[in-house]
């Protein structure tokens, strides 16, 4: 057994400059990957074609209608010099400004249709939940700020919150590609937004997934960022989940007459397998009349009933 | 069975090469034809008393090879031939190697120790040959002294080969009992001494039990410091190299014995021999490698997770400690700059101390202060070159603030020793310091910053002057600029460097043609502060860099040329042309990443790839590892069009998935495959056979180095993502490797942190796979056919989400 050598290195650098060149290229490739796959996992994954502009990727450009409504598989050069809001990904859309952005947010809110039979299988398939009186509207978390903005597009907030990437603070899960868009409707009173639908989820796009997993992943992400706290420095509104109810008998008891801390504004049913989608569909239902809503009439600025209701 | 060998083994070991090779070959056909015979022979040669000393000695050496090897798989090969022989014959050999240990000569006893335990580490894993411990010690304390001292050797030996969970703790006991006893002073005889001492080192590690036992422990401790002061130099070394080994494996249990430790450790670095005195210094170097490691992990906060608290034996000892070192500075040898291998007591205490530095911080600082202001000037080179020494040895670990006052002052003064000392040795050094400053107190972390505007101009004209000194200091002055350009890595859109941009490219190409730039390894040096000061360049340099492409390409042609070369010629070309790939690699990293200049640089990609291609011909078995990562790099700014260069490229690709005994290129191999997927996309199909097929063999080997595997799964997730429903062939393989694979991450628990550390890798490449395979099947029909797979891939998820050590 011979002695054992011990010797150090002297007057070298802890890792050789090609040791340092191997690890460069490992995270290089590391986050090309990351990238790679971000970028098809938001490809054809939305009706916002929420997808990452490339390069690469030139495909037929599709007729018009189906980009409005429609999966898309690929970006389109940028043959215009104004942007196509219509191709834009959440990121780009929330550097729109004006005009743009507005005409853009306007149309991708899912709305309901007035129920006006029973579905089949109403107490198995369905959901129902008291919807608060207030402002619908889309809120955006993305690159440290939030947006809230109206039905119209129009800009209701711009404020920090605890969303991810909603503020501009040293958290550590602020990545770029970290954004969040919810569906909520912003209550006067207290001054909160009651998120009612969930659309993305730091960066991960939730408009193919069923009703039944958008509630599942709302009611368990948003709590853990500290967005449902009240407001602070860096966290300027309240957010707040709501009760959803399986609309059985019980269920639908429940949503019709607890106390809730907002004032309510009729019932809403969602299909639990339903997706997201912009515009209205039946798969999304409101009830309104006496006992559940103060506004079960439309009525306009003066206070008089328009010609035709519409839902809200 | 057993046949006379003799002659043969003495053939084998002739001079006369004729004799020699007829020997060898005779050897390999009786190996072949008889294996049992052949060992039997072997073995009986070796016990033989009355046999040559050569052709015992020859007989246990390859019966030793024929039991182990150090390749995995050859090694695993062995193992099983050894089991599968007749247990009569087995029996037989092992008595002849017991027997051997009683043999008056010392080779045969020594020789058959080492089978011995060979035997003994593929046996008892097995539960076979229980006896042999038991045997070995039977009357150990009635036996001769050479009979005693081979005993030993062959324990310590047997503590080395085997793993301490195989061996009872009743056995345990019964070798420490008989190795402490034969180092105790009590024991007469030198030869025994040493060799107890030597098994008590190997044998360390079975003692766990033994070392939470106070007085088994105390016990232990006070034999093994008394044997540091043994008259034997040789057991002295031991004693302290178990002392060294005792401080990593049983840091937490050293308190009481620390201040003794130190009183005779001190003793040891101020008198004792040079081997003795560098493990007595090694002993808190050790030290502070377990300080550093537990106050780096836990940040001093020992409430939550840390198994070991710090106990500070570093802090505490170091009104002593920082002296001693300092002295040892003092013992230069002459030359040692020059002397790649030179290891002495001055630069053992030199790194001992950088360590203490690193342990405790600013409390170094003051002690340290008075050494260098006392040396710094005097006359004599040694006290010059210890105080610099001295000096950069602690930049590491204070902080800032502590230092930044100090090292103003001391900056010019550098400056002016590194020009006109006329000490070598105290320009090296000095150089040294001076990249020790910038890699440690200049950049964007620090306030003040030590380079201005005022100064910059003289550092970089006094360390572009070193490059022309002598290939040491040269050596040195180049690791300083990589430094300095380091630090305006992430600085924007300008840097103090950019007017000498030009001027330091221009120096460090001069340098790479030295003449002497083989020495010292000027030339690396020169190539890597190169590519440091390339790839911290600004926008404002991008045109300079630019201009490097066809230099940097001119070199590497250059090397292409030589024709016939002679091996020694050969090996240097190769690492001529490895340093100009990684060059290379690095431009078109730098280049690649903004639009514009991508552009003007993509006009050379055909000749760079054309050069690469060309250095891969120059090798026939292997690929060169740093042309194919500068491969990578070029796949990834060339994008789709780098299909055109794939049908010549392929063949190298696929040799570089073959290499399983350089893994390192495999996985860089591994590695490019992923950037190729991204750059071709879909292109990439008619190669996915052969990648696919080397990529499984790859996997199901169990020659590859480990590490290679979970890139691979990663790089099936690369492969799918590109060619997407393709895929569907090779799921019915993949698939099955995946699973197996994530079945192996879940039976791990337990583990330690290495064994962790890789699980994660593992599982890591495994999500990353099934993500790119389900990518790359979306919106097909084909969905389907990952439905069968679906239960197993939710168990793996559901096993990741219950696991806890992750």
């Amino acid at each position: 057994m011979a002695p054992h050598d011990i010797r150090r290195p002297f007057k070298r650098p802890a890792i050789s400059d090609q040791q340092r060149r191997r690890e460069l290229s490992l995270q290089r490739q590391a986050q090309q990957r990351r990238d790679a796959q971000q970028q098809v996992r938001c490809l054809a994954s939305s009706v916002l074609s929420l997808q990452f502009p490339t390069h690469e990727t030139e495909l037929e450009p599709l007729p018009e209608s189906f980009h409005e409504h429609e999966a898309q598989l690929g970006t389109k050069p940028e043959e215009e010099s104004e942007p196509r809001s219509g191709d834009l990904d959440v990121r780009q859309a929330s550097k729109l400004r004006g005009a743009e952005a507005r005409k853009w947010f306007a149309r991708q809110l899912m709305l309901p249709e007035w129920m006006i039979d029973v579905p089949d299988r109403l107490s198995e398939d369905w959901y129902v939940l008291a919807r608060p009186a207030g402002k619908r509207c889309f809120v955006v978390s993305s690159n440290g700020t939030t947006v809230s903005r109206l039905r119209n597009g129009s800009i209701l907030h711009h404020f920090p919150s605890a969303l991810p990437a909603g503020a501009r603070t040293r958290d550590v899960s602020g990545s770029v590609q970290s954004y969040c868009i919810l569906d909520c409707i912003f209550h006067e009173l207290d001054q909160t937004y009651y998120v009612i639908d969930m659309v993305c989820w730091r960066g991960y796009s939730l408009y193919d997934c069923t009703a039944e997993f958008r509630f599942f992943w709302l009611n368990s992400k948003l709590a853990e960022t500290g967005a449902c706290d009240p407001p602070s420095r860096y966290h300027k509104f309240r957010f707040s989940t709501i009760p959803v109810y399986n609309c059985d008998q019980s269920g639908f008891y429940e949503a019709y007459t607890v106390a809730v801390p907002y004032v309510k504004d009729g019932l809403l049913f969602y299909n639990k397998h339903a997706h997201y989608q912009s515009g209205n569909t039946p798969l999304v239902l409101v009830w309104k009349d006496e006992n559940c809503s103060q506004y079960v009439i439309d009525t306009d600025n003066k206070g008089q009933i328009p010609t035709q209701q519409q839902v809200s | 069975m057993a046949m006379e060998v003799t002659q043969v083994l003495l053939n084998a070991q002739s001079i006369d090469g004729t004799v020699r090779k007829h020997a060898e070959e005779s050897l390999k056909q009786f190996q072949e034809q008889n294996l049992p015979s052949f060992l039997l022979s072997l073995s009986g040669e070796l016990s033989n008393d009355e046999k040559p000393v050569d052709s015992r000695k020859l007989a246990g050496l390859i019966l030793k090879n024929a039991l182990d090897a150090k390749e995995q798989h050859r090694k695993f090969e062995l193992v099983q031939r050894w089991l599968s022989l007749e247990s009569s014959v087995k029996t037989q050999i092992k008595q002849c190697l017991l027997k051997t240990l009683s043999s008056p000569v010392p080779d045969a006893r020594s020789t058959a120790s080492q089978v011995i335990a060979k035997v003994a580490g593929i046996e008892l894993p097995q539960k076979q040959w229980p006896e042999l411990i038991g045997s070995l010690l039977s009357n150990i304390h009635q036996l001769p002294a050479n009979v005693k001292q081979a005993t030993l050797e062959t324990l310590g030996y047997l503590c080395e080969e085997v793993s301490p969970d195989v061996v009872d703790q009743d056995q345990v006991n019964k070798i420490l009992t008989a190795v402490v006893q034969g180092m105790n002073a009590a024991e007469g005889n030198n030869d025994v001494r040493l060799a107890a001492t030597r098994a008590l080192y190997n044998a360390l590690g079975f003692a766990q039990a033994n070392f939470s036992n106070d007085m088994e422990r105390d016990y232990i401790m006070r034999v093994v410091c008394e044997a540091t002061l043994s008259p034997e130099v040789k057991i002295r070394q031991a004693a302290f190299e178990c002392l060294v080994s005792i401080s990593s494996t049983y840091y937490e249990k050293l308190a009481h014995y620390i201040q003794d430790i130190f009183n005779i450790t001190a003793k040891a670095v101020r008198e004792d021999e040079e081997p003795v005195a560098l493990q007595a210094i090694e002993f808190w170097s050790s030290i502070c490698d377990e300080e550093i490691d537990i106050l780096e992990e836990y940040g001093g906060d020992f409430t939550a997770d840390s198994d070991i608290p710090c106990f500070y034996f570093i802090k505490q000892a170091l009104p002593a400690l920082v002296p001693m070192l300092l002295e040892t500075l003092l013992k230069q040898e002459e030359d040692q700059d020059q002397d790649e291998g030179a290891w002495n007591i001055a630069m053992a205490g030199g790194t001992c101390l950088g360590l203490v530095a690193r342990t405790v911080g600013d409390d170094i600082v003051p002690l340290v202060m008075p050494f260098i202001e006392e040396n710094i000037t005097k006359p004599d080179w040694r006290q010059r070159e210890a105080a610099t020494y001295a000096f950069g040895s602690i930049l590491e670990g204070p902080s800032p603030d502590k230092l930044i006052s100090i090292v103003n002052v001391a900056l010019s003064f550098m400056l002016t020793a590194l020009t006109k000392d006329p000490s070598n040795h105290v320009k090296d050094t000095t150089a040294w310091t001076l990249g020790r400053i910038f890699e440690f107190l200049h950049g964007s972390t620090t306030d003040t910053p030590v380079i201005t505007q005022a100064n910059c101009q003289q550092i970089i004209t006094v360390l572009l002057q070193s490059m022309k000194d002598a290939p040491n200091v040269a050596e040195k002055a180049c690791g300083a600029l990589y430094f300095l350009a380091q630090g305006y890595e992430d600085v924007g859109p300008s840097s103090l460097l950019t007017p000498f941009f030009q001027e330091i490219v221009q120096s460090l190409l001069t340098v790479t043609h030295r003449e002497d730039a083989g020495e010292s390894r000027l030339r690396t040096a020169a190539y890597e502060a190169l590519n440091e000061v390339v790839r911290c360049s600004t926008d404002e340099t991008a045109p300079m860099v630019l201009q490097l492409v066809p230099v940097i390409m001119m070199e590497l042609h250059k090397t292409l040329e030589g024709q016939k070369l002679s091996s020694d010629e050969r090996e240097k070309q190769s690492e001529l042309q490895g340093l100009l790939c990684g060059c290379l690699q690095v431009i078109i990293q730098k280049l690649g990443s903004s639009e514009p200049t991508k552009y003007v640089f993509m006009q050379y990609a055909d000749q760079i790839m054309g050069l690469f291609l060309r250095v891969f011909a120059c090798r026939s078995a292997t690929v060169h590892e740093e042309a194919m990562l500068a491969i990578g790099a070029l796949a990834y700014a060339t994008g789709p069009d780098f299909a055109k260069y794939m049908p010549e490229f392929y063949k190298y690709l696929e040799m570089g998935l073959q290499n399983f005994e350089e893994y390192q290129v495999c996985a860089v191999t591994v590695g490019v495959v992923g950037d190729i997927c991204r750059a071709l996309e879909d292109k990439i199909l008619p190669y996915c056979d052969g990648i696919m097929t080397q990529l499984l063999k790859d996997l199901s080997s169990n020659q590859l180095h480990r590490s290679v595997k979970p890139p691979i799964f990663s790089c099936f997730g690369d492969i799918a993502l590109a060619i997407g429903e393709n895929f569907e062939k090779y799921l019915m393989y993949a698939m099955p490797m995946l699973q197996s694979a994530a079945e192996l991450s879940a039976h791990t628990s337990g583990a330690d942190d290495e064994m962790t550390e890789y699980t994660n890798s593992l599982r890591n490449g495994i999500l990353e796979a099934y993500s790119g395979i389900f990518q790359g099947f979306k919106n097909s029909p084909k969905t389907q056919l990952l439905i069968p797979y679906a239960p197993h891939i939710l168990q793996f998820l559901d096993s990741i989400y219950m696991e806890k050590d992750m």
